[in-house]
């Protein structure tokens, strides 16, 4: 693993995202008052206002919300073609990821599979769900 | 409420490729330009509104052009922060705090090749922990995943995004200052490259050199200008996320609200307007744009622009200078937006003129995922 893999990532907002990420954990802030699940990390509840947020492991599971195949790189040492999509989890929040291991069309069930890599710790991309 | 501020001059800087010019000499001379179809001098502005000119761009242009102003603004909210300027500068005018306004700006992307489409990774931006690490092309990949949305809700076709490309090539094709002026079909659009599905490469707007400069003043001002001064009947903007994980629903956007509050004061309904000047950096952007603002049902907007309703003669005719697809892109369009529409008001558009053209409306988006709008209502007197 390379140094700055092993260095503490992030921000001190979102340091615990990326220490779950390296157990390969997907954790999402959950709301104690609301239930509200906070995905990117803030230091309160976007819904209620309340504080007493708490990190907790969200099911890795979802739909695809939209999906687009890359055919240019955005820079030289890229291998095209490769899909960038927005995920649904089922908690609610979305984020961005890449689809790997198949295909996958908008409304299709996935699941998350970590990526290492070398500049940090991995990162979530998503893989059809065979349980669906 | 008919508000109470006019554009008196408007200009184009040099476009497509320019090398023989500065940034800030490209929207110095763009300001002259104005100022004279304003009956104004240099002296006279004491607001400046620009973007992306440099660190503290409206303190850079003020210098450059030997002004101290009484109002600087260089908000960024993207390509449409110039539509939002116009909402600054209305509200300064009327109460009475500035008289003349100069929005101006310049850019030499194309040649510069200054334009990035990877963004960095790094360990402390929302946006490079959580987005650029998946590689999206910065801000392609953003506005083909918000246009699969669109196709996915609602049907919209490759076909019917190509139409917008299409329309505005007609355009283009009576703009001399137009880029890109050769024909163009949908087979055309369909069979170039595939860039981010579902864009091919006539989905995309061009990435060329160009800006512009527009004097906005008092109503007492106006009457001095040497050509027809043209009243802001409504202006609006907001915006939504900066990351796409954070765009709610893909197929809405902060163009319903602007529109409607820019309608609301204008007096206006979409049904009125005579002349669009949609925001195209992509194709698939006009047909949202179009359901944002009324013009028809939300989803809607692929069918509407089938039958070339956008085109020369059709029922909305919308960049009408060909568009940032066909005319010109130089990173922000917002601006060249405006200039088209007191172009097209002032009956000066020559054989793109469309006839009797008394509303237009020049609407501004901005960021890399639809995150913000601005919409603009302008009259004829
Ligand atoms: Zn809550």
């Amino acid at each position: 693993m390379s140094k700055a893999a092993r260095e503490t990532w992030g921000d001190p907002t979102t340091a615990a995202f990326w220490e779950a990420a390296r157990e390969h954990r997907l954790v999402l802030q959950r709301c104690a008052d609301c239930g509200h699940w906070q995905f990117y990390p803030r230091p309160f509840c976007l819904e209620c206002g309340s504080s007493a947020l708490s990190w907790k492991e969200a099911s890795g599971r979802g739909r695809v919300y939209s999906s687009s195949e890359t055919h240019m790189a955005p820079s030289p040492d890229i291998e095209t073609p490769y899909v960038v999509a927005v995920v649904e989890l089922d908690e609610g929040p979305k984020l961005m990821t890449n689809i790997v291991n198949g295909r996958c069309r908008i409304g299709d069930r996935v699941r998350v599979r970590w990526r290492e890599r070398e500049e940090g710790p991995p990162i979530p991309d998503f893989e059809p769900d065979p349980e669906g | 409420m008919t508000r109470k501020a006019y554009i008196a001059g408007v200009a184009e800087t040099p476009l497509g490729k320019v090398v023989d010019q500065t940034e800030l000499s490209m929207v110095a001379l763009a300001a002259k330009e104005a100022l004279a179809e304003a009956g104004m001098s240099v002296k006279d502005i004491d607001a400046v509104f620009v973007n992306y000119m440099g660190e503290e761009g409206s303190v850079q242009v003020g210098e450059y052009l030997g002004i101290e102003p009484r109002w600087g603004d260089s908000t960024d909210i993207g390509g449409g922060s110039f539509e939002a300027f116009v909402d600054h500068a209305v509200l300064a005018i009327e109460a009475g705090r500035i008289e003349v306004a100069l929005i101006a700006y310049a850019s030499r992307q194309r040649s510069r090749r200054n334009r990035q489409l990877a963004g960095a990774d790094d360990s402390y931006s929302i946006w490079g922990q959580f987005e650029t690490p998946f590689r999206p092309l910065m801000p392609i990949t953003h506005y083909a995943l918000i246009a699969a949305r669109h196709m996915h809700e609602f049907g919209t076709t490759p076909e019917q995004l190509a139409e917008v490309a299409v329309s505005a090539r007609h355009w283009a094709r009576m703009n001399e200052k137009a880029w890109s002026r050769d024909s163009l079909t949908v087979s055309d659009v369909l069979d170039s490259p595939v860039i981010a599905t579902p864009f091919h490469r006539h989905d995309i707007c061009l990435r060329v050199d160009g800006g512009g400069a527009l004097i906005l003043t008092t109503p007492e001002r106006a009457r001095d200008a040497a050509k027809k001064a043209i009243p802001v009947l409504g202006a609006a903007h907001g915006h939504t996320a900066w990351n796409l994980s954070q765009l709610g629903d893909f197929t809405h956007s902060a163009g319903v609200r602007s529109g409607r509050s820019a309608f609301a004061q204008a007096g206006t309904r979409p049904d009125d307007v005579d002349v669009l000047e949609p925001y195209d950096n992509f194709t698939s952007s006009v047909i949202m744009q179009i359901e944002d603002l009324g013009f028809c049902a939300r989803g809607e907007g692929g069918p509407f622009v089938e039958e070339g309703r956008l085109r020369p003669g059709g029922g909305l005719p919308a960049s009408t200078m060909g568009g940032g697809l066909s005319y010109n892109h130089p990173g922000a369009l917002g601006l060249l937006l405006l200039v088209e529409a007191v172009r097209q008001l002032r009956g000066e558009a020559g054989e793109r003129q469309v006839p009797d053209a008394r509303i237009a409306v020049a609407h501004g988006i901005g960021g890399v995922c639809n995150s913000s709008a601005a919409t603009v209502v302008l009259g004829r007197e």
